[in-house]
C-alpha cells in the first residue's frame, strides 16, 4: 500500500504519550500539523523529542493517544506500513549496499518497477547533488555526502511525511550551514511535509515553519521562529531563544504590561511582563540586548570579568554581587575589573514569573 | 658529506617508524612458545610423517590412501563435522536474533558457557545415561507409547552427532551473538521505514552484514567438530561408522606404535580440514567485509 503525499491534509497527535518504566518520555502531545510545513522540534537531550519521533515512524509504540492521518489512524501500524521517510541522526545507510542500492532500497520494497525505480533514484541523486558517486559504498564518503544520501533515500519514496532526527549533529560547522539551506531548499522542492527534531535553536529558526519547544516530555510552546525568538511565553522557552542572562527579583513597580525588579545589590531592571507575576519574577535578556549603561538609577551594577574583542564591538561577561554572570555587548572598550552597570531596554527585557533566589 | 648522514634520521627512528622499538622484544615469548609448542613438534611430526618404516619417503601416504579402512576415516569425519557445524549455526542465528533483545543476556551466556566448561567427556558420560537404552529419554518414549521396544541413541552416529552439538553450540551461539549484537540496530529500524518487513531486513540488511562472521564461526566450529575423539569413542561406534581420523591416528600411535603413520595421518587431518576452512575463507572474500554500522557513529 502507498499514500500519496496529496492524499492527506493534516497530521494529528492525540494525547500521544510514552513511557520508558518509571519514566515519563512523552507526557500527552498534542499538535496538528498541516501539509507541507517544515515543524522542528526544539528541545534539549531527555525532552522527548526524539522519542516524539521515533513514535511517529513507528519505531517505538506509544503507551497511550493515538496518531491520525486524516481520519485514518496510524499509531496501530508498522513502520514499514506507515510509509514515512525517516533520516536517522547516524545516518543508518546500509554499509554493504553502494549509494544507488541504499537509496533504491525503498523503492524496491514497494515493489516499483526496475527502470522507474531506476530513474527515480537518478532523480533524487540529483536533488541532493550526488549523481557522481552513484557506485561508491557509504563508507567512501565524507560525513556530508553519507548525510545527503540519507536525505536521498528517505525522499526518493515520496513520503507523505519527511522525519528528520538531528541529521546536521554529527556534521561540522561550514557543512552544517550549507546542508540547513539544502534541507530546505529540497523540502520546498518536493512539497513535502517534514519534522525535524534538534536541539540547536539556530537550526529551528532557520529552517521551520512553525517551532514546537519541548521539555521534559510535554509541549511548552508552538509558534513561528518570529513569535518565539520575540515573545517566548515560558522561561525556558525563552532560555532555548537565546535569553542568556536571567536574573531573579522582587516586583516593586507596574505599569501597565511593564514591571520593575529589585535584584538587591543595588541592582534594578525594568521588563515586560510575559505571564501573571507573584511577588517574585525572573527577569531574562539576550547577550545582544545587554550593555553598558551610564545612567545611576537603573541597571545592575557588576564586575567585568572577561572581554573579547568580536570585530564590529565587544563581548563580555560581568558578575554581578550576588554572583551571577551576565554576558553583554558594548561598543566601547572596558578594562577587566572595572565596575559596570549593565541595563537593557525595558521592550526587549522579559519578565517571567519564578521564584526570589 | 656531513650532510647526507644529517639528512636521514638515526636507525632507532626509522625502525620505530616501521613498528620496530623496544616494545617489539615483549613479542618474543609468545614467539618462543609458539615456536617451542607448536612450530617445531608440527615440523617434526611432517619430518617424522615422511620417514615411515618401510623407508620410502611417501609410504605413510601411499599406505592411508590406498586403504579404505584409513581413507575412509576423512569421509566419516566430514559426514560428522559438516552437517553438526552447519546445524549449529542453523539453530545459533534465530536464538542469536532473540536474545540480541533480551535484558538478561548475561545469566543465558553463562548457562550456555557451561557445557563448554564441562568437557566433551563429561558430556559424552551424561549422554551415556540419559541416551542410553535404559536412560530416561528411551523410557519416556516407551511411557508414552512412541515405541514398544528401547530407543537407543549412543553407540551410533546419532550419539556423536548430537554430543557436538550440545558441546559445540555454546561455542557457536556465542560468536555469532557477538556478530548479531554488532549490527546497528537503526539499520534495522532505516530498513523498516522504508517499507522492509521482518523477511526483507533480514534477507537484505541482516543476512549480507553477517554472512562474513559466520564463515569465521563455521571454520573455528568445523575445526573444533572436525578434531572429534572423545566422544566419538564414548557416545559413538568407534570401530566401525563413527571410527574418525583421530581415532585411526590414535590407533597407528599407541597401538601399532607406528609414530611415523600417526604423524601421516595428523598431517592428512590438518590438511584436510585445512582445504575446508580455504574454501570458505575463500568465498569470504566475494562477500562484502566492512564495518555493520550505519555511518558515522
Amino acid at each position: 500500500m502507498t499514500m500519496h503525499a496529496a492524499e492527506f491534509r493534516e497530521l494529528r497527535l492525540e494525547g500521544m504519550r510514552r513511557t520508558f518504566g518509571n519514566l515519563n518520555a512523552l507526557k500527552g502531545i498534542d499538535l496538528k500539523i498541516a501539509r507541507g510545513e517544515f515543524i522542528a522540534l526544539l528541545g534539549p537531550s531527555g525532552c522527548g523529542k526524539s522519542t516524539a519521533l521515533n513514535c511517529l515512524a513507528g519505531l517505538l509504540p506509544l503507551t497511550g493517544g493515538s496518531i491520525w492521518l486524516d481520519d485514518r489512524r496510524i499509531d496501530t501500524l508498522r513502520p514499514e506500513q506507515r510509509g514515512f521517510g525517516m533520516v536517522f541522526q547516524n545516518y543508518a545507510l546500509f554499509p554493504h549496499m553502494s549509494v544507488r542500492r541504499n537509496v533504491a532500497f525503498g523503492l524496491m520494497m514497494k515493489g516499483v518497477p526496475k527502470a522507474e525505480a531506476a530513474r527515480r533514484v537518478d532523480e533524487a541523486l540529483t536533488t541532493v547533488r550526488l549523481q557522481s558517486q552513484a557506485d561508491k559504498l557509504p563508507g567512501q564518503l565524507s560525513g556530508g555526502q553519507q548525510q545527503r544520501v540519507a536525505i536521498a533515500r528517505a525522499i526518493v519514496i515520496e513520503p507523505p511525511l519527511v522525519l528528520m532526527d538531528e541529521p546536521l549533529s554529527n556534521l561540522d560547522a561550514k557543512l552544517r550551514l550549507e546542508m540547513r539551506a539544502e534541507i530546505r531548499r529540497i523540502h520546498e522542492g518536493l512539497g513535502s511535509t517534514t519534522i525535524y527534531v534538534t536541539h540547536d535553536q539556530e537550526e529551528a529558526l532557520s529552517l521551520a515553519d512553525r517551532i514546537v519547544v519541548m521539555r521534559e516530555g510535554e509541549i511548552r510552546q508552538v509558534g513561528t521562529p518570529q513569535e518565539l525568538y520575540a515573545q517566548p511565553a515560558h522561561l525556558d522557552v525563552s532560555d532555548f531563544m537565546g535569553y542568556r542572562n536571567r536574573l531573579p527579583g522582587r516586583v516593586i513597580g507596574r505599569e501597565g504590561n511593564l514591571v520593575t525588579l529589585d535584584m538587591g545589590h543595588g541592582g534594578r531592571l525594568t521588563g515586560t511582563a510575559r505571564e501573571t507575576l507573584g511577588s517574585n519574577a525572573v527577569i531574562a535578556v539576550r547577550p545582544d540586548d545587554m550593555t553598558t549603561t551610564a545612567e545611576n538609577a537603573s541597571g545592575v551594577p557588576a564586575t567585568v570579568r572577561a572581554i573579547e574583542y568580536r570585530g564590529r564591538e565587544f563581548h563580555g561577561i560581568a558578575t554581578t554581587a550576588g554572583g551571577i554572570d551576565l554576558f553583554f555587548h558594548t561598543e566601547a572598550p572596558v578594562e577587566i575589573g572595572t565596575q559596570v552597570r549593565l541595563a537593557a531596554e525595558p521592550q526587549r527585557a522579559l519578565v517571567f514569573a519564578g521564584e526570589a533566589a | 658529506m656531513s650532510a647526507a648522514i644529517d639528512s636521514s634520521p638515526p636507525l632507532r627512528m626509522r625502525l620505530a617508524a616501521r613498528g620496530l622499538d623496544t616494545v617489539t622484544l615483549l613479542v618474543l615469548p609468545a614467539a618462543f612458545v609458539l615456536v617451542a609448542l607448536f612450530l617445531y613438534p608440527f615440523l617434526y611430526g611432517l619430518w617424522l610423517s615422511f620417514h615411515p618404516k618401510d623407508g620410502t619417503l611417501l609410504g605413510n601416504y601411499g599406505r592411508f590412501f590406498s586403504d579404505p579402512f584409513l581413507y575412509d576415516t576423512i569421509w566419516t569425519t566430514m559426514r560428522l563435522a559438516v552437517p553438526v557445524t552447519l546445524l549449529n549455526l542453523l539453530l545459533a542465528v534465530p536464538v542469536a536474533f532473540r536474545v540480541r533483545l533480551m535484558r538478561r543476556q548475561r545469566l543465558l551466556t553463562t548457562i550456555l558457557i557451561l557445557p563448554i566448561t564441562l568437557g566433551t567427556v563429561l558430556v559424552a558420560e551424561g549422554m551415556l545415561f540419559y541416551f542410553g537404552a535404559q536412560g530416561w529419554f528411551s523410557r519416556t518414549v516407551m511411557m508414552l507409547g512412541l515405541s514398544s521396544t528401547p530407543v537407543k541413541l549412543t553407540n551410533s552416529y546419532i550419539g556423536v552427532f548430537l554430543s557436538l552439538l550440545i558441546t559445540g553450540f555454546p561455542f557457536t551461539f556465542l560468536l555469532t551473538l557477538s556478530y548479531v549484537t554488532g549490527i546497528d540496530s537503526s539499520l534495522e529500524q532505516a530498513a523498516a521505514t522504508l517499507g522492509a518487513g521482518p523477511r526483507s531486513r533480514f534477507r537484505h540488511i541482516f543476512l549480507p552484514l553477517l554472512l562474513p562472521g559466520l564463515a569465521i564461526t563455521f571454520c573455528l566450529s568445523f575445526v573444533q567438530a572436525y578434531s572429534v575423539f572423545p566422544s566419538a569413542v564414548l557416545v559413538g561406534e568407534p570401530a566401525r561408522i563413527t571410527r574418525v581420523i583421530s581415532i585411526a591416528a590414535y590407533q597407528a600411535a599407541f597401538e601399532e606404535y607406528d609414530y611415523s603413520l600417526a604423524s601421516a595421518i595428523a598431517m592428512i587431518m590438518g590438511f584436510t580440514q585445512l582445504a575446508v576452512v580455504v574454501v570458505v575463507l575463500a568465498s569470504r572474500q566475494l562477500l562484502y567485509r566492512g564495518p555493520a554500522g550505519g555511518g558515522k557513529g
